[in-house]
């Protein structure tokens, strides 16, 4: 599997480029980071690279060939703030199994408890809710995940034992993955490879 | 000298749990801690764990449906709700997350005259903008059209003129890089040099760690331990309690690992 | 901790609660009017010349008019017709406000400036003028007031709910569900309708007193409901004639009633709002 981005280029509206001219290629198995300045477009190239925006310029392409986008998308991405990303009216049973039904090994695995599953996110804490984007983000037809500050809220414990999760689950299943972080540390500690943006 | 002192401070919120049915949910419990004149106390912990609430608790800023109980006191004085607004920007001063506290309809030059007291407020406010690389054009700028680093100087500034002795920082260094992280961590080593008591509340360990005197350990609504700074180091041995140590061992540039059941 | 029924009863009572018990209250009222009117024998009415022109007394609360009809249960029958055409009105427009909410928010640019468009288009007439030409339309009656109400409120609600599905579609949960392969149809269905639904309730209680009022007023310029159909509308227009020989009782009891009724609908929304806006939620 290989994920390519060529020439990619962004802007909002009518106004300046916000970037142009960016490549990557990740291939499976590898753990890519990206680092930069704030303000610099990582979030913004990481959302096109998982289609949440449509770059102006450039193409995204897996295998050489476009990613259909209608159904399941093998990019998925895991955003900083996990408060946002699940439904507030849904118990957490039902985010968790929106895109797939992953098992209790596996579950256990990201440190996620049964009891857990049928309370509201209100009453779960950042980190515990984030293990359940990053579940519902590695369904099995995820060949590439993209962690955008996926940890950078969370305490130390827990962002080591998701990572931790994360990066057994990825050998495992052979995908690729993009950590955007600002904490140099991590970016050492985890990444095969880092793209300075 | 100590300045602040927060003596068994308990904080419950009233909310319904499904329905009409309404209970209260503790987020602060028995929380003690101690502010001192010059020093920084670096208060961290996860993010959601109620860090915030202890500010807004000293401030006297908690939502309505709030509820604290035990003491605070400010100079050897119990702080009353009262006392708090009074105080409020004067003698304590916030050091908020981001811009959105600014009024966005009002030019940040005047922002920052209003909380001067004592002395000239143009001449205070043209000093600190002076002091923090900040030109004279942005005095006349609308939040909405400073940059990050930019609103992060005008924030500091404001907590600088007001002549506080007591500055709370709330999570000043989110998403920020390096060199503005830096910026302002130095800007409240200074508070502290110049005598002001810091509260610096984080979930960075490292970057706090590196301005400190002490870091005070916060978990689920508490505060596990007062450790000095130089017990930060090596295998974090010298740490007393088994969540520090293992917060400590668990950051990337240390051994990145967990324990099952330290969390 | 689970409490026994008696120490739930020494507790007071919570804003929630008592919010709904206001709300209960209310909507009880509103049925009893409503079913009174309906349930009203007709000879109540019937045209009695023997007591004319009688002032307010115990035996006719609200006094009689120049027929001898007894205005206590004219009031009622006429209240509860108006509630219908009231109801009716603002259900159909709430209905039309939320597809074409939804239509705008989720079906792309063009759909997007066709419903813009038409919200501008109404929003530029005068409720009465455009209510009045479509009532008119349809050939006046019930069936024509009714259309007419429908057809004219919605484009404020529509409003609202569209800007409403708007920032709940750019919301992060319900990006990633598209991404999770979930149809468009889907995601409007579980995660932005169940978001919208409380906005639309308090929409459409507060559309109900503009509903009610308009219908009177239409009725009362003599454009809506026909004299055998004797909403409060009717009653107030007939009864202009008489004030000046000084039978006030005839406007002023029917009127009177006609504004606590809407007075009530627009307590039960200002009461469903706060419940639903989370400033006010947890107190």
């Amino acid at each position: 599997m290989l994920l390519e981005a060529k020439n990619i280029g962004f802007k909002y509206g009518a106004g300046d480029w916000l970037f142009r001219h960016v490549d990557l290629q990740v291939e499976a198995l590898e753990v890519v980071g990206i680092t930069g300045p704030s303000g610099v477009g990582k979030t913004t190239f990481s959302r096109i690279l998982a289609d949440y925006e449509l770059p102006n310029e450039g193409t995204v392409t897996m295998d050489g060939k476009p990613i259909m986008t209608s159904s399941y998308h093998p990019v998925q991405l895991v955003f900083q703030h996990p408060e946002k990303a699940v439904n507030p009216r849904w118990k957490l049973r039902r985010t968790l199994n929106e895109g797939w039904q992953p098992n209790d090994d596996f579950l256990d695995k990201l440190g996620i408890k049964q009891e857990w599953l049928n309370r509201w996110p209100n009453e779960l804490s950042g980190g515990e809710l984030q293990r359940f984007c990053v579940a519902r983000a590695l369904g099995p037809k995820t060949k590439f995940l993209i962690a955008d500050e996926m940890t950078t809220m969370l305490d130390a414990v827990t962002q080591a034992q998701i990572w931790h999760a994360v990066l057994d689950i990825a050998k495992e299943r052979n995908m690729g993955v993009l950590v955007i972080s600002h904490d140099q540390h991590l970016i050492n500690r985890v990444c095969t490879r880092v793209l300075e943006f | 000298m100590s300045i602040l002192k927060v003596n068994n401070l308990s904080v419950s919120f009233k909310q319904y749990t499904s329905g009409l049915r309404q209970t209260t949910h503790q987020v602060i419990s028995n929380l003690n801690i101690e502010l001192v004149s010059g020093e920084i106390l670096a208060v961290v912990g996860a993010s959601g764990s109620g860090k915030s609430l202890l500010a807004h608790a000293i401030l006297g800023i908690l939502p309505l449906n709030a509820e604290t109980s035990g003491q605070i006191t400010y100079d050897g004085e119990v702080l009353t709700s009262k006392r708090q607004e009074q105080l409020r920007g004067k003698e304590i001063a916030l050091v908020p997350q981001s811009v959105s506290y600014l009024n966005p309809l009002m030019r940040v030059g005047s922002q920052v005259r209003s909380s001067v007291r004592k002395r000239n407020a143009k001449q205070a406010q043209e000093e600190v903008f002076q002091r923090y690389h900040l030109k004279k054009e942005v005095g006349n700028m609308y939040p909405f059209q400073l940059s990050g680093g930019m609103a992060r100087r005008v924030l500091v500034s404001t907590a600088m003129v007001s002549g506080a002795s007591v500055i709370i920082a709330d999570e000043p260094t989110p998403g920020l890089d390096k060199v503005v992280i830096e910026e302002a961590l130095n800007n409240f080593r200074e508070f502290a040099d110049q005598g002001c008591a810091v509260m610096l509340i984080s979930h960075d360990i490292e970057s706090a760690l590196k301005i400190a005197d002490k870091v005070a350990v916060f978990y689920e609504g508490t505060v596990l331990e007062v450790a000095p700074v130089e017990d930060f180091e090596g295998k974090g041995d010298r740490l007393r309690h088994p969540y520090t140590q293992a917060l400590w061992r668990a950051l990337p540039q240390n051994d990145f690992t967990w324990i099952e059941g330290s969390i | 901790m689970q409490l026994s029924n008696k120490q739930l009863l020494k507790q007071p009572l919570n804003k929630r609660q008592r919010t709904l018990l206001v709300c209960i209250g209310l909507s009880i009222v509103v049925c009893v009017v409503v079913l009174t009117g309906i349930l009203l024998d007709e000879n109540r009415i019937a045209t009695n010349l023997e007591v004319r022109n009688s002032p307010p007394s115990l035996d006719h609360l609200f006094g009689t008019d120049w027929l001898g009809r007894d205005m206590f249960s004219r009031t009622l029958m006429g209240l509860s017709l108006s509630i219908g055409v009231g109801l009716t009105g603002a259900i159909g427009s709430a209905t039309i406000s939320v597809i074409l909410g939804l239509v705008a928010a989720t079906m792309g640019k063009v759909a997007d400036s066709i419903v813009t468009w038409l919200i501008d288009l109404f929003l530029s007439v005068p409720h009465l003028v455009s209510l009045i030409l479509i009532a008119f339309a349809f050939g006046g009656g019930f069936k024509g007031i009714v259309l007419g109400i429908a057809l004219t409120h919605w484009p404020s609600l529509a409003r609202v709910i569209r800007s409403e599905v708007m920032q709940v579609r750019s919301l992060d949960f319900v990006q990633v569900s598209k991404k999770m392969g979930k149809s468009r149809w889907w995601i409007t269905k579980e995660h932005m309708l169940p978001h919208i639904i409380p906005q639309m309730l308090v929409g459409v209680l507060l559309l109900f007193p503009h509903a009610i009022l308009h219908e009177a007023a239409v009725t009362f310029l003599g454009l809506g409901l026909s004299p055998q159909e004797p909403a409060i509308g009717i009653i107030l227009s007939e009864s202009m004639r008489y004030l000046s020989v000084g039978m006030w009782w005839l406007a002023f009891f029917p009127g009177i009633c006609l504004l606590f009724i809407v007075r009530m609908f627009d307590k039960i929304g200002d009461n469903l709002r706060m419940l639903i806006d989370p400033h006010h939620a947890h107190r």
